[in-house]
């Protein structure tokens, strides 16, 4: 009843609908352009119409013919007003049906009735043309008028008034009946099309409430160091979530780590015999294999992503060889704190450092042969401005080309492969309390690197 | 009865003839194994293969290496080799480098530097006459 409160939403809109093809573009597709209102119009014929019979024949397309004439749009626009409260109301089971449905139209189309200057000359006319005589009779639909809307609907009371008046003077033909039920029909349609509305828009806000959420959470992960995939390109969109999915297992593995040498380095401290130590040990050299299948994994996945290492801190980075850390390195790093060595725990460490150093450095010549073939694939002869381009040998290129990226994938297994045997080697060469500090050391290092990027990260910029 | 015999007769020659042929292939590949201390089965354009032969050059060793890509019965060799390491299940993956050392098969990549970082590849190429000292 109190349809004012959904006026006020279509009040909103700025538009004003004047044209009679909106009216014909009916929301319901089943709208007959003939039925309800088909143009909006001459409120003469209107006035005439009204004057003679209720039941009006809206369906005569000459009724309201769109003269564009501002002011009769104007009041046809107030109607809009009337639609509101006149729609589901009683008036709809009397005569005024006709009525109902041009004006539910109007509402469908969102007219703001806020632009429109109120001329009262129509209502005058109507005046006029005797349809109304000034009864003053109390509709619940004047009362509503009344008491809901201000400003505009003052004047467009008195042309409602007027209106329903004129319909119930008028008594109901035959033929109108056929009318009437078609513009109940009508009206049915305009609810429910209404009430479609509103649950997609009601979608749509919840569709909206959940990307903002999901921005939200991007922006947060995104602070959070961890790589995310490009948006809007499929492609990109997988990539990304293979590297996501690597970032956030690698993140996991690093806790996992710090818990299990914390307790080495508990174990250590306190008097626990070199069986249990043992154990501990081993755990934790059992654990770095677990990052080597991650890390298999997250090549598989994004190869380019574990060669490019975001997922390491930024000065972790800096010392980063083919995937990891060099296991050279790692004991150059240790050696300093094993003392006190035997003589053929020495030479086995210098052994290892050496074969070691060797088989980085031959997987490293492999990493540039794999990069010196694919210069040489890419930039034979097709290329240049004299080059007469053959799409067969570009794609002889690509196609090789792409066969040694697949290659990538065995040099950084064999990388990780290395790491894996200079882990075991150490394990063998040192006794059980060796092998703990050693791993506490590495690790000790590598944390320290990651404190560093922190505080670099973080330092304040003049 | 007569006709059935006749298809897979056919069938059973061509499989005998594969089968000699990777016969001879294996024979082949056996020898050339054993005509040198250290030997390499590689590609040219294989950048594993690359990495390997630096390492055994690297570590002061002269290799002999057979480019199986410049071998017209390279393809069968790379079978035979296949069938040496048995990779029933990596086929996929490329089969080459493959080392032998001593006449032995040592293996591939994963294997040679498993061996050299524990320590045993110095003391088998010694063993085989590639290293001195």
């Amino acid at each position: 009843m109190k349809n004012m409160q959904g006026f006020k939403t279509a009040q909103a809109s700025s538009q004003l609908y004047c044209h009679s093809s909106f009216l014909l573009r009916g929301n319901d597709g089943n709208r007959n352009p003939t039925t309800g209102f088909c143009d909006l119009g001459d409120l003469h014929h209107s006035s005439a119409v009204f004057h003679q019979e209720a039941g009006v024949d809206l369906g005569s397309s000459s009724m309201f013919s769109v003269k564009s004439s501002n002011v009769v749009g104007d009041s046809n626009m107030q109607y809009g007003t009337l639609s509101t409260n006149v729609g589901s109301s009683q008036i709809g089971s009397s005569g005024g049906g006709c009525m109902d449905t041009g004006l539910q139209l109007m509402y469908h189309k969102g007219v703001s009735m806020q632009t429109l200057p109120l001329g009262n000359g129509h209502v005058d006319n109507w005046a006029d043309s005797g349809i109304v005589d000034n009864s003053q009779q109390t509709d619940d639909t004047s009362t509503d008028i009344d008491t809901d809307d201000r400003i505009q609907c003052n004047r467009v009371k008195n042309g409602s008034r007027m209106l329903m008046q004129s319909k119930d003077q008028t008594k109901v033909k035959p033929e109108d009946q056929k009318t009437l039920r078609r513009l109940a029909q009508n009206r049915e349609a305009a609810k429910k099309s209404r009430l479609r509305k509103k649950a997609y828009v009601q979608q749509l806000e919840n569709s909206r409430v959940k990307l903002v959420q999901l921005e939200q959470e991007l922006q947060r992960a995104r602070q959070q160091g961890i790589l995310i995939g490009t948006e809007g390109n499929q492609g990109h969109l997988a990539v990304g979530n293979g590297a996501l999915a690597f970032d956030m297992e690698y993140a996991h593995w690093v806790d996992e780590h710090q818990h299990l040498l914390n307790d080495l380095r508990l174990a250590v401290n306190s008097q626990m015999s070199d069986d249990e130590l043992h154990i501990l040990v081993e755990g934790v050299r059992v654990h770095y294999n677990e990052l080597f299948t991650l890390k298999r994994i997250g090549a598989k996945a994004d190869i380019f992503h574990i060669l490019h290492g975001t997922w390491k801190t930024p000065v972790e980075r800096r010392f980063m060889w083919l995937g990891g850390f060099r296991s050279s390195e790692l004991l150059k790093i240790i050696k300093d704190h094993l003392e006190p060595l035997t003589e053929q725990q020495l030479l086995d460490i210098c052994n290892l450092q050496k074969s070691s150093l060797q088989s980085e450095d031959a997987l490293e010549k492999g990493m540039e042969a794999l990069e010196q073939y694919l210069v040489e694939t890419l930039s034979s002869t097709s290329l240049g401005p004299t080059g007469n381009g053959n799409v067969a040998d570009y794609m002889d290129q690509m196609a090789l080309a792409m066969a040694k990226l697949g290659e990538l994938e065995g040099l950084l297994h064999q990388a990780d492969l290395l790491k894996q045997h200079y882990l075991r080697q150490l394990q063998r060469i040192l006794t059980v309390r060796q092998t703990a500090r050693a791993f506490l050391v590495q690790n000790d290092f590598i944390s320290r690197l990651r404190a560093l990027s922190s505080l670099w990260l973080a330092r304040p910029r003049e | 009865m007569h006709y059935q015999v006749e298809p897979a007769a056919a069938a059973w020659n061509y499989l005998i003839r594969v089968r000699t042929m990777e016969e001879d292939q294996m024979e082949r590949v056996v020898r050339l194994a054993s005509q040198s201390a250290v030997v390499i089965f590689s590609m040219s354009s294989c950048c594993m293969c690359h990495a390997m032969k630096r390492l055994f050059c690297g570590m002061g060793v002269n290799p002999t290496v057979h480019e199986l890509d410049q071998d017209p019965k390279g393809k069968d060799m790379e079978r035979a080799l296949m069938r040496l390491l048995g990779n029933g299940i990596n086929t996929t993956a490329a089969v080459v480098p493959v080392v032998f050392i001593g006449g032995k098969l040592v293996g591939s990549m994963d294997r040679v530097l498993a061996f050299h970082i524990s320590g045993t590849l110095v003391p088998l190429l010694k063993q085989a006459g590639a290293l001195w000292l």
